[in-house]
This record gives C-alpha cells, sequence and structure tokens, in this order.
C-alpha cells in the first residue's frame, strides 16, 4: 500500500503533443447521431424481404403464373372445353405442349384457366377473411369488456366446428360452384383473421400513443383508421398470405371430390381428379401439370408468408 | 485476501447480420475471497456479456471470446472445454439472472429444479437433495419449505422467486456467485429484502460475488467494490468509498447525478444526454467524448491511458494528464 | 381445473348442438331432399325414412326426436342402397377409417417432432434449412396430388409397393404417408419455432448454469415446454387428417368410412351424408375436447388454477 495522493501515469503520455490538449468545439448534434439510418417500417421491411432469396424466388415465381393465368388461355388456340376425342392422351409436343387429356383437351390450356381459378379463389378467400375478420376482430379487441367476451365465446364455438366438413355439407346443399365455394370458404375461414387482429388491437390499444389521442377526444373510428390499422399490418398481411394457399388447397381438394368447379370447366383439383385413372397407363403428363402448378403455386405462397413474417416482425429489426 | 478470480484483457465479439460487434473491448479485473465486486453500467455496456463469458455461457456462433484470460483460483476458464465447464457451472461459480418471472421453468416444480443441480453433480439420492434443498430453502427465508418444494414457479410472488432462483444457484456451495441485475425487476421493497439476503448469505457461506447491476443505489449498500463500464471498457474502478466520494471519470461522475441521493441535500437529478456508441465500429478515442461536457481534442484521438490515483482506484481518462489539469484551471480562473 | 373441464365441455356440447341443429335445418329445407320432397323411388327406402324421421310429425318434434336418435348413436336410414344404415357403413368403415388415421398421427407426430428439434438444434445448419424445406414442400403438396405421385412412381413406374387396397402392412405404407406428409410438416415447424424460442429463454440458460449436460437440458427443460403449443394443434391436425381419408381412401381404393361418405356424396344420398358429417363432427369435437384436457393437465398453470393464488 502506498499513499495514492501522487498521479502516476502507468505508461508514458509523452507521445501526445500538447496542442491536443484544449477543448473541444461543442457539436450540439454529436451526442445525439444515431449511428444508423432510420428506415421507415416498409421500406426496411422491402430491404429484409429481398435478402430473402426463397421467399423472393415465390414472388417471382407468382407475378409470373399471374400473368399466365391472364394471357396463358389467350395465348393458346385451343378453347378450355373443346373436347376432341380422337386426340386423346396426345403426350406435349409442339401442338399440344403440356399434351392433351382422356376427352382430347388441351393440357396447357386448362392448366392457365386452372391457375386463374386458383388464384381468384385464393385472393377472393383472403380479401373476404381480411374485411369479416378486421371489422370483427377490431370492434371485438377495441371494445374490450363484455361484448369482447361474447364475441370471443362466439369464435371459440366457431373454431371447435370442423372446417371442411362445414364445408362440404354446405356445398352439398348449395350445389357446387365457383361463388358457393368462395362462400363456403368465407363462412368459417375470417375466424383466424378475427383472432389475431384482436390479439394486436389488444396489445396496442394501451400503448402510450394511442392512450394520447384518446386523452385529446378523437373519435373512436379515426383512432382505429390512423392508429390501430397501420401497426396490426404486418401480423394481417401474413395472415392474408397464408390463407390464399389454404382456400386453393380447399378449391382443389372439394373440386377434387366432385364438390367444386366441374368438368368440362378445369380447376387443377378438377384436372388432378380426371387425370387419376390416366396415370396407372401411363399418361403421366395428364397429373403432373396441375400437380406441379398447384404444389408449387402454395409452396411459393407458403415461402412467401414465411418471408413477410420475418420480414415484418418488428422484434426481429436489427 | 485470496485472489478468486482474475480476468485479464477480456475481449468479446459477436458476428452478425450488420457487422461484428465488439461488446467487451479489453477487460481486467480481479476479485477476493468473500468479497462483493460491483459491475455499473448502461445497458449495452458489455456487463452481462463479462459475466457470461465468465461462466462460458456466450452462444458460440454468434460470440467468441476472441482475446484474454480469466483465471479462476488460478486455472485459465477460456481453455476449459464447454464439458469441463459444466463441472465449474453450478458447482463452483453459480449465476442469477434479471427477472425472476423467467428464470424458472414453469411446467416443472420448484423442488425439482432446486435439486436438479444437486443430483448432477454431488450424485446424491433425491431424498439427500431434498433435504439439502429444505436447509436452502430455509436459508433464503422460504416459509413453509415442505409444502413449498412440491409447488410450480407461478404459485410464487416475484421476491419468492428470486429467492427460490438465490437457493438454486447456492445449493451446490459455490464459491463464486454472479449476479446479473438481480433486483431490477422487484419491487423497490422486495429488492432491499433481496439486497439484504445477499449480505447474510455472505456473512454465512463466504460466498465471493460479482453483482451486476445499472444501479448505483444497489450497489452503495453492498459492494465492496466498483467497476465502471462503457462501451464494453472498465472506465473507472475503485472501492466503494472512492467511487462515491471521488469520483474521476466524468462519466462516473455523471451516473452518481442521476442516482437519487439522500445524503446530498437539494441534489437534482441529471440524466446524462445522448446514447453510447455503436460497437460495430467503437470510436478509436475515448467513446465516452461525444457525451462529455469536459471533452478535449486528445479525447477523439487516443484512448487515455489508466491512472492509478490508488492502489484500488484506477480510471482511464486524459483530465488526469497535467496538461489539461491547467486547461480545467484556467477554465475555472474565468468563471 | 374442474372449472376449465366444464368450460370446455359447455363449448363441446354447444358445438355439438350447432352442427345437428344445422343437419337438421339443411335436411328439411333442402331441396331434392328426402324428407322435404317425400318422395322415393323405392318404397322400401320411403317406409326407412319415415319410420327414422318421423315424417308425419311436425317439425319440433321430428327435431327432438333427431337429437334423441342422434344421442342414441342411430344415423338413420341410406336412400341408395335401402337394405344399409349409416350405422352399418360406420360400423363397415369407419374401423379401416380409424387405422389409417391412427398409423398417420403416430408416423406425423414422431417424424415431425425429431425433424423439428433437429432443425431447431442446428439452427441455420444445413440440416436446419433441408429438413424446413421439405416441411414447406409437405405443407403445400396436396395430400391427394402426393398420392397420385406416389401410384405413378412407387407402384407404376418402380412397381415396388401396391397401388390399391388395405389387406396388409405393405398396402398401409403408400397411404400413410401420403396423408401423414402435411400434418408432419406442419408439426416439424411448429415444433422448430417453439423450441427456437425456448432455448432463448432465461430457465434455460439457468438450467445450463445449473452445469447439466445439454441432452438433459433438451429433453427435460426445453421439450415439455416446445411440445405444449404442438398438443394444441392436434385437433386442427386431426380435422386435416379425418378429411384428407376421404380422398385418400378414394385414390387408394381403401374400403373405409371416408369412401363412403365420397359416394354418397356424388349419388347424393343426403341421410348418409348428414350422418356422417354429424358423425364426424363429434368424433372431433369430442377429440378437439380432449386434447384441451390433455393440454390443461400439461401446463401446471391450468391444472392447478386457483383463484387468488399468488
Amino acid at each position: 500500500m502506498t499513499s495514492s495522493d501522487q498521479t502516476k501515469f502507468v505508461h508514458s503520455p509523452a507521445d501526445i503533443p500538447d496542442d491536443w490538449f484544449k477543448w473541444k468545439d461543442k457539436d450540439p448534434e454529436a451526442a445525439e447521431t444515431v449511428s444508423r439510418p432510420s428506415l421507415s417500417y416498409w421500406k426496411d421491411a422491402w430491404k429484409r424481404l429481398k435478402k430473402n432469396k426463397l421467399a423472393m424466388a415465390g414472388l417471382v415465381f407468382l407475378v409470373i403464373l399471374g400473368i399466365l393465368a391472364v394471357i396463358g388461355p389467350i395465348l393458346s388456340p385451343y378453347v378450355v372445353t373443346d373436347q376432341n376425342r380422337p386426340d386423346q392422351f396426345l403426350p406435349p409436343s409442339i401442338d399440344h405442349w403440356f399434351g392433351t387429356d382422356s376427352l382430347g383437351r388441351d393440357v396447357f390450356t386448362r392448366t392457365w384457366y386452372g391457375a386463374r381459378i386458383s388464384l381468384f379463389v385464393g385472393l377472393m378467400a383472403a380479401l373476404i377473411d381480411f374485411f369479416v375478420g378486421v371489422i370483427y376482430g377490431g370492434v371485438s379487441g377495441y371494445k374490450g369488456g363484455r361484448t369482447d367476451s361474447l364475441m370471443m365465446r362466439i369464435i371459440e364455438i366457431l373454431y371447435g366446428l370442423p372446417y371442411l366438413l362445414v364445408v362440404i355439407l354446405l356445398l352439398v346443399v348449395m350445389g357446387p360452384s365457383l361463388t358457393t365455394i368462395i362462400i363456403a370458404l368465407s363462412v368459417t375461414g375470417w375466424v383466424g383473421m378475427a383472432r389475431i387482429v384482436r390479439g394486436q388491437v389488444l396489445q396496442i390499444k394501451n400503448f402510450e400513443f394511442v392512450l394520447a389521442s384518446k386523452s385529446f377526444g378523437t373519435r373512436t373510428p379515426r383512432i382505429i383508421r390512423k392508429n390501430l390499422l397501420p401497426n396490426t399490418m404486418g401480423p394481417i398481411i401474413v395472415q392474408m398470405t397464408l390463407t390464399v394457399p389454404n382456400a386453393i388447397f380447399a378449391e382443389a381438394f372439394l373440386s377434387f371430390l366432385g364438390l367444386g368447379i366441374q368438368s368440362p370447366y378445369a380447376s387443377w383439383g378438377v384436372m388432378a381428379n380426371d387425370a387419376l385413372g390416366a396415370i396407372l397407363s401411363g399418361y403421366w403428363w395428364t397429373l403432373f401439370f396441375p400437380a406441379f402448378f398447384i404444389s408449387f403455386t402454395m409452396f411459393a405462397f407458403n415461402v412467401l408468408g414465411d418471408g413477410l413474417q420475418d420480414a415484418l416482425d418488428p422484434k426481429l429489426r436489427k | 485476501m485470496e485472489k478468486i478470480l482474475e480476468v485479464n484483457d477480456l475481449h468479446v465479439t459477436f458476428s452478425t447480420f450488420g457487422g461484428t460487434v465488439q461488446a467487451v473491448r479489453g477487460v481486467s479485473f480481479d476479485l477476493h475471497k468473500g468479497e462483493t465486486l460491483a459491475i455499473v453500467g448502461e445497458s449495452g455496456c458489455g456487463k452481462s456479456v463479462t459475466s457470461n463469458a465468465i461462466m462460458r455461457l456466450i452462444p458460440d456462433p454468434p460470440g467468441k471470446i476472441s482475446n484474454g484470460t480469466i483465471e479462476f483460483k488460478g486455472k485459465d476458464l477460456t481453455q476449459f472445454s464447454q464439458k469441463a465447464m459444466r463441472s465449474i457451472r453450478g458447482v463452483d461459480i453459480s449465476m442469477i439472472f434479471q427477472d425472476p418471472m423467467t428464470a424458472l421453468n414453469p411446467t416443472l416444480t420448484i423442488g425439482t429444479q432446486l435439486v436438479e443441480g444437486l443430483m448432477e453433480h454431488r450424485k446424491t439420492s433425491r431424498a439427500e437433495a431434498k433435504e439439502r434443498a429444505l436447509e436452502m430453502m430455509n436459508l433464503v427465508g422460504i416459509p413453509n419449505p415442505e409444502e413449498r418444494f412440491k409447488q410450480y414457479p407461478h404459485q410464487f410472488s416475484g421476491g419468492m422467486r428470486q429467492r427460490i432462483v438465490i437457493a438454486i444457484a447456492l445449493i451446490c456451495e459455490p464459491e463464486l456467485l454472479i449476479a446479473d441485475e438481480p433486483t431490477t425487476a422487484l419491487d423497490v421493497t422486495i429488492q432491499a429484502q433481496i439486497l439484504e439476503l445477499f449480505e447474510t448469505i455472505q456473512e454465512q457461506t463466504g460466498v465471493s460475488i460479482i453483482l451486476i447491476t445499472h444501479d448505483l443505489g444497489v450497489v452503495a449498500k453492498i459492494a465492496d467494490r466498483i467497476v465502471v463500464m462503457y462501451a464494453g471498457k472498465i472506465i473507472e474502478e475503485g472501492t466503494r468509498k472512492e467511487i462515491f466520494y471521488h469520483p474521476e471519470h466524468p462519466y462516473t461522475k455523471g451516473l452518481l447525478k442521476s442516482v437519487p441521493r439522500l445524503d446530498i441535500k437539494g441534489a437534482n437529478l441529471i440524466p446524462i444526454d445522448g446514447t453510447p456508441p455503436d460497437l460495430f465500429s467503437p470510436p478509436q478515442g475515448c467513446p465516452f467524448t461525444a457525451r462529455c461536457s469536459m471533452a478535449m481534442e486528445v479525447c477523439d484521438k487516443v484512448y487515455p491511458l489508466q491512472t492509478e490515483l490508488s492502489d484500488t482506484h484506477k480510471v482511464d481518462c486524459w483530465l488526469q494528464d497535467d496538461r489539461a489539469e491547467q486547461l480545467v484551471a484556467q477554465a475555472a480562473d474565468k468563471t | 381445473m374442474l372449472g376449465y373441464i366444464l368450460k370446455r365441455f359447455a363449448v363441446m356440447v354447444v358445438t355439438l348442438w350447432i352442427i345437428i341443429t344445422l343437419t337438421f335445418v339443411l335436411m328439411v329445407t333442402l331441396p331434392g331432399s328426402p324428407l322435404n320432397e317425400e318422395r322415393t323411388t323405392n318404397e322400401t327406402v320411403q317406409a326407412n325414412l319415415e319410420a327414422h324421421y318421423n315424417l308425419d310429425e311436425p317439425y319440433y318434434i321430428q327435431y327432438l326426436l333427431y337429437i334423441k336418435s342422434i344421442v342414441t348413436f342411430d344415423f338413420g336410414p341410406s336412400i341408395k342402397q335401402p337394405t344399409e344404415t349409416v350405422n352399418d357403413l360406420l360400423g363397415r368403415g369407419f374401423p379401416i377409417s380409424f387405422e389409417l388415421g391412427m398409423a398417420t398421427i403416430i408416423v406425423a407426430v414422431i417424424s415431425g417432432i425429431i425433424l423439428g428439434i433437429f432443425a431447431a438444434l442446428k439452427h441455420n445448419g444445413i440440416i436446419d434449412y433441408l429438413a424446413m424445406t421439405i416441411a414447406v414442400l409437405g405443407i403445400s403438396i396436396p395430400n391427394f396430388v402426393l398420392a397420385t405421385l406416389l401410384i405413378q412412381t412407387l407402384a407404376v413406374y418402380w412397381n415396388i409397393l401396391p397401388a390399391a387396397t388395405w389387406s396388409s402392412p405393405v398396402h398401409m405404407i403408400m397411404p400413410t404417408i401420403a396423408l401423414a406428409t402435411g400434418p408432419m410438416a406442419i408439426i416439424a415447424r411448429l415444433t422448430r419455432s417453439t423450441m427456437l424460442e425456448v432455448l432463448t429463454q432465461d430457465y434455460i440458460k439457468m438450467a445450463r448454469a445449473k452445469g447439466l449436460k445439454p441432452w438433459k437440458i433438451i429433453i427435460k427443460h426445453a421439450l415439455k415446454n416446445a411440445l405444449m403449443p404442438v398438443v394444441t394443434i392436434m385437433g386442427t391436425l386431426l380435422a386435416g387428417i379425418l378429411t384428407g381419408t376421404f380422398v385418400i381412401e378414394q385414390i387408394f381404393g381403401i374400403p373405409g368410412m371416408g369412401k363412403y361418405f365420397v359416394e354418397s356424396i356424388n349419388q347424393r344420398d343426403y341421410p348418409v351424408i348428414m350422418g356422417t358429417t354429424v358423425f364426424y363432427s363429434a368424433f372431433l369435437i369430442v377429440m378437439l375436447f380432449l386434447v384441451d384436457i390433455a393440454y390443461g393437465f400439461l401446463d401446471p398453470r391450468i391444472k392447478l388454477h386457483t383463484k387468488g393464488g399468488d
């Protein structure tokens, strides 16, 4: 132990020039500077999504599929329902790029027609889920109290209903068609969305900025529109992206069972069902093209949904 | 006094998406038997990383002890395999985490979580382990230990859970206890009880304690020595008296001004403006320069050399230089 | 716990009641339904229908008797096969469907959990990417597509597995794979994400700080917490597997309940459609209830829920 009043340096400071010892000019912003440029939420999310190669591949696939669904049937010289018995089970060739099916119909034309149906059903289901779910979940979460618990009880019961069985039942009753499929899918589909929206609203409702606008006397619809919705959009978009493949699957499944789009019109489910007998005889193309496109469309939506989930989750923001 | 722990020039880095974070940049300190050392600093200063490094609980990858030694009773822990570390963890060195609400597994009973360390390391039977666990529950002040032993964490209050966490940490009689913000998540009254519990335990078991906190109020009560960290470096260290009554670094002074004090009449709480620097690319000079009211040009250019004010009191600040002292004197003359 | 069980039970009863009422309303109002138009080509069938549905009674009596018949497990006659009742079809078809369903669940749960755990433990490694790509593919390929692809490759092209029927364990392989892949993928993804979350929890860090062995930490501390969300989705998965049997049985020619159900849909055999729907709905709703109860036992926060406990 030595007495410690005397200051001594452990190393020599001699190599520090004397004129460095003067007060630094005050830079008022220096202490406040945030080292990372702050991006807006959406720009930031987009930047992260772009880094996810699989999700971007999915997005590109879906864009191309969308374009082909619109122009594909126009490009082809054949009509989707045109039968030509002598031409049945032709393998893929210059005339019929994807071959022909058991009734001599052009698989290429039918595939893009099926893409229209699948994308339409998927997007409509997602949109209806969105509107019903956001309104139901938003009201439930925002009102809270008894309204909320009543509305949640209803959801709990609907959630317990076997979704596809109810859809099958409704289709048996309403008769198979594109409209009835979309209606049947929408009757129970919005429940998941409503739950998510409610959860988000409950979480955000008590944030300071919402309390602040409430204390200024802002009216309820305005609070929902201006404050709540922008903050709940992330999970909602993800949920919508993941609703689409479920709806596409449901349509194909129901058409496969004979409860959806009816032959001679084409949907991927109908085409797969029609091909069932043919593949045992080796006519693989009748199955391959609808099977490939339905699987890859669902795959694309799933990876895009996963990518969006990672990109939009602010907790992961780095 | 016997030295139990000696950390020398410790560097810890994390490789992330955006680059390499230098979380701890050359930290050295030591700890004696039966002593309580506080590591103080704002969140992100590297204090928790330092404690995790001692336990070798840095997730690797992305984390890595890139340099330095951690000598525990003469053995360098940085050279230990994870397998060898397992016989140190919970036995020689134990750790307590910040939030007692999440530190206990919600699906296992308190009893199971108490005895499992003991059964793992001491190979005792469950009955023996239970005996010891009940003793520990008594020591940390849990009423009805026999009944509480069978209960689940959600049946305990926050303060009681932290007592359980402490009991778990002490059950194998470790020589070093690292407590990472042990009172931060608790109510003020419970905080005081837990701190008292630490003192009692230290008296009874002679365990050395490293207390990690951002709260100088906690430190004032039980720390023997204090280490102040900023941006991955120790910028000042000293005994409790030295730090509280003769702080030298402007950052330490700022921290003290931002703590409510009852002993100085009319003292205002003054927060430190600004935020710590980005540790992706730490400044080459003193990291506190941007927020320092006494910053000089040298501070930006060269990291300050360490000044030993006493055997125990050391500070890294250019204001200790003779030339800076003249500058301060001149400034004082003008006003 | 008792309160929790009672609450779940009440939800179950209400859901069952909704399904029963819905089918009754549909049967009565349905155009083309034998109950509505009161004419069938076959006299035996007409007699069976009148006997079962009490067509000469007023609606509310019909409704009450309908509920009574369902509660007593009597699902009424078929209109396409006059000598058969829905109970006959269920008795013949359901055991086979149940076998297929059980085989599927066992395969899906075991392989899904293993895949998910490995992916989580090797987070961001090659195994993780591989497992998760397989999982997304598994979710994306519809079971009927997978079934037909399997037939085309394994049965037609390589001829290593039989393409149809349900006569031996070898025959069970393809249908089970086709049906189990989707649920397996969902379980794998869920297990992985909850496992990753659980592994960052403080109590896992605490277990490491105790010096426990890694495998002990995984099994004792992580797995139970990670698998609890898997239990909660079992009900939904079961529903998916059950509806999946409809197409799988049709494709593979398995004489299970699903095959009869699809036939009844195509023949518009309403009593069979309604009867099967009610039976399967009841089965699923009861399963959902049991899953909820099982979850309650797994989670001590529900199991020991007592008001006023701290």
